[in-house]
């Protein structure tokens, strides 16, 4: 609009106001800012307040203070977060290497069968989440026995247990799952990053005697850091947002006794309430903002540390 | 001789390794399809085997068919699926045409505006969004799933499209011009249709997301008019746990949507990843 009136000042001088340029852009920034930005700060806002006598009263970081010091809610925030953390320390030392070792393996030239193992490899990425969640769930039931079955063929039975039901085990056979459903996606970006270093510079390798596993550790693995880089941030984001895997496999209160509560399954709760407390907007927004925060730091870390530290080459 | 014994091995360890690990892939969702065609005691009995004649049984679909809206469900999904696409990709693209074509003040920070969402999900304001949802009495309604994936798609859209506009050359915009075309025609004759595998990416992308969504269908719209394949799956296994012929025909019938998307458009999905639509 400022535009418009140095416009009009000027006229003979610039170019009429370009309507069009609004007209393009009006209907995507309306429905992103009524939907997505205006939600999100008035979320942020919302964690300020708290319900008195049906009408909100500001109480600055007192919610905080109580999602991390008060015991009605620091034990379940605290146990979230530390669950959040682990889970995803083991995506990412799971499902990256492999993911980024069978890329490695897809992109080696004249592999027969090639886009037979890409499209099957990828599949489990486009599940939903209840599939991946019951399926698993199903799979890893004592009552079906196809897992201790399956170990039995291994000679490997005694390890049976029922991991979903057992506190020490459950969070890491989440995890596990989670990695079974998305390894296709650090899998197809290191793959198409290896495809797209030339050709001339493996030659050139192969005259210098490097090749096999040294080409991939020495040459092949700096050139796909920046890869690595997007699929490390990626994975950040879509951990500390998880909800629906635990969701369907261990329900809302994340059982057993919380060891699989994620902070997605403890906004769930806090902002909707379960069977033991009321629903809470106010503290349900509080969460959502560390929740905020988290991702957010974990973001401009990567966009203002790590990205601008790793080296790019030209190619 | 020599060489080629090793090349042989090294070959066939390759893929040991990948055909060991499609196994691991796949190996669930046979598992789950071969067992929703046999009866309950051939599921328990011999889990691993394909249906015979003896095991054969549709006992699990003809619960499902009869007892939850599975077709109601699907179209749901498939109507808020394809209206938010709709959205995505005609906005998107108007965007994305705007930002790329056009020099004007304020362009770079727009830009960066829209592109926040690609990495904030839009799922940590939802409690702000179920207290508008309220407010404008669209709780229960398809048009607040609308609203949301619309929202959520639009900045990864935008920003790959106008990636892929860039790379539009000039003179033949500006040939339009000195012919008179105006700015929109000028976007919906000749920019759109170039960008058109651009737009077949991003639809991709879009919609996989919005289909399996179980949060918002949750919160926003739980009911049974309203509810999406996703959610009605969910809701429907957790009413019949111990049936495991409904459970296994339902999650089946959940695959199969996916399945044939996936058949469609996997090539265009990995050509538009690998061509470098996303880095």
């Amino acid at each position: 609009m400022e535009r418009h009136e140095a416009g009009g000042k000027q006229e003979a001088l610039r170019k009429p106001f370009r309507w069009h340029i609004l007209v393009f852009l009006l209907p995507a920034a309306t429905v992103y800012t009524l939907v997505m930005i205006y939600p999100l700060a008035e979320t942020l806002r919302l964690s300020l307040f708290r319900e008195v006598d049906n009408s909100p009263i500001f109480v600055g970081l007192a919610n905080f203070a109580d999602l991390f010091f008060d015991s009605r809610w620091s034990d379940q925030f605290w146990n979230a977060l530390w669950n959040n953390i682990y889970f995803f320390i083991v995506n990412m030392l799971v499902q990256n290497p492999i993911g980024i070792a069978l890329a490695a393996l897809l992109s080696i030239p004249r592999l027969r069968g090639r886009s037979f193992y890409r499209t099957a490899i990828f599949l489990p990425t486009l599940l939903s989440f209840v599939i991946v969640g019951f399926g698993w769930k199903l799979i890893l039931s004592p009552l079906w026995g196809v897992a201790p079955t399956l170990l039995d063929f291994v000679g490997l039975k005694f390890l049976f247990a029922p991991w979903l039901g057992k506190e020490a085990y459950a969070l890491t056979t989440v995890a596990l799952v989670s990695v079974w459903q998305f390894i296709g996606l650090p899998m197809i970006l290191i793959y198409a990053a290896l495809l797209s270093i030339p050709e001339e510079l493996m030659e050139a390798a192969e005259c210098d005697g490097v090749t096999g596993f040294a080409q991939f550790w020495k040459i092949k693995l700096p050139l796909i850091l920046p890869t690595i880089g997007i699929i490390s941030i990626l994975t950040f984001v879509g951990n500390f947002n998880a909800f629906d895997l635990i969701y369907t496999m261990q329900g809302a209160l994340a059982g057993p006794n919380f060891s699989t509560d994620l902070l997605g399954t403890l906004l769930y709760r806090t902002f909707f309430g379960h069977q033991l407390q009321l629903g809470d907007p106010h503290m349900g927004a509080t969460v959502a903002t560390m929740m905020f925060l988290i991702i957010l730091s974990g973001v401009a870390l990567y966009l203002f540390v790590i990205q601008r530290r790793i080296t790019r080459y030209q190619m | 001789m020599r060489i080629s014994n090793r090349s042989l091995t090294r070959s066939a360890l390759v893929h040991l390794i990948l055909g060991g690990y499609t196994i691991i892939a796949l190996f669930p969702v046979i598992l789950i399809a071969i067992n929703s065609f046999k009866s309950r005691k051939a599921i328990f009995r011999s889990p691993l085997s394909f249906p015979d004649t003896d095991s054969f049984s549709l006992i699990g679909y003809e619960t499902v068919l009869k007892q939850g809206d599975f077709f109601g469900y699907f179209l749901n999904s498939l109507s808020v699926t394809l209206v938010s696409l709709f959205f995505v990709l005609l906005f998107g693209a108007m965007a994305a045409f705007a930002l790329s074509e056009y020099r004007f003040r304020g362009n770079t920070l727009t830009g960066l505006y829209l592109a926040l969402g690609i990495m904030i999900p839009i799922r940590l304001g939802t409690v702000a969004i179920l207290q508008m949802m309220a407010d404008l009495q669209l709780v229960n309604t398809l048009w607040s799933l609308i609203l949301v994936y619309t929202a959520q798609g639009l900045p990864l859209a935008i920003f790959i499209l106008s990636e892929f506009m860039r790379q539009i050359s000039d003179d033949l915009k500006n040939a339009g011009r000195i012919d008179g075309l105006s700015e929109y025609v000028i976007f919906y004759r000749l920019v759109l249709p170039l960008v058109r595998p651009a737009l077949a990416t991003v639809a991709v992308f879009t919609m996989i997301p919005i289909w399996n969504d179980l949060w918002f269908p949750l919160i926003l719209a739980p009911g049974e008019e309203t509810k999406t394949i996703t959610l009605g799956a969910q809701v429907f296994i957790g009413q019949f746990v111990t049936n495991w012929n409904a459970v296994l025909a339902a999650l089946t019938l959940a695959i199969v949507p996916v399945l044939i998307l996936y058949v469609i458009f996997s090539r265009q999905l990995i050509a538009g990843i690998t061509s470098g639509a996303v880095k």
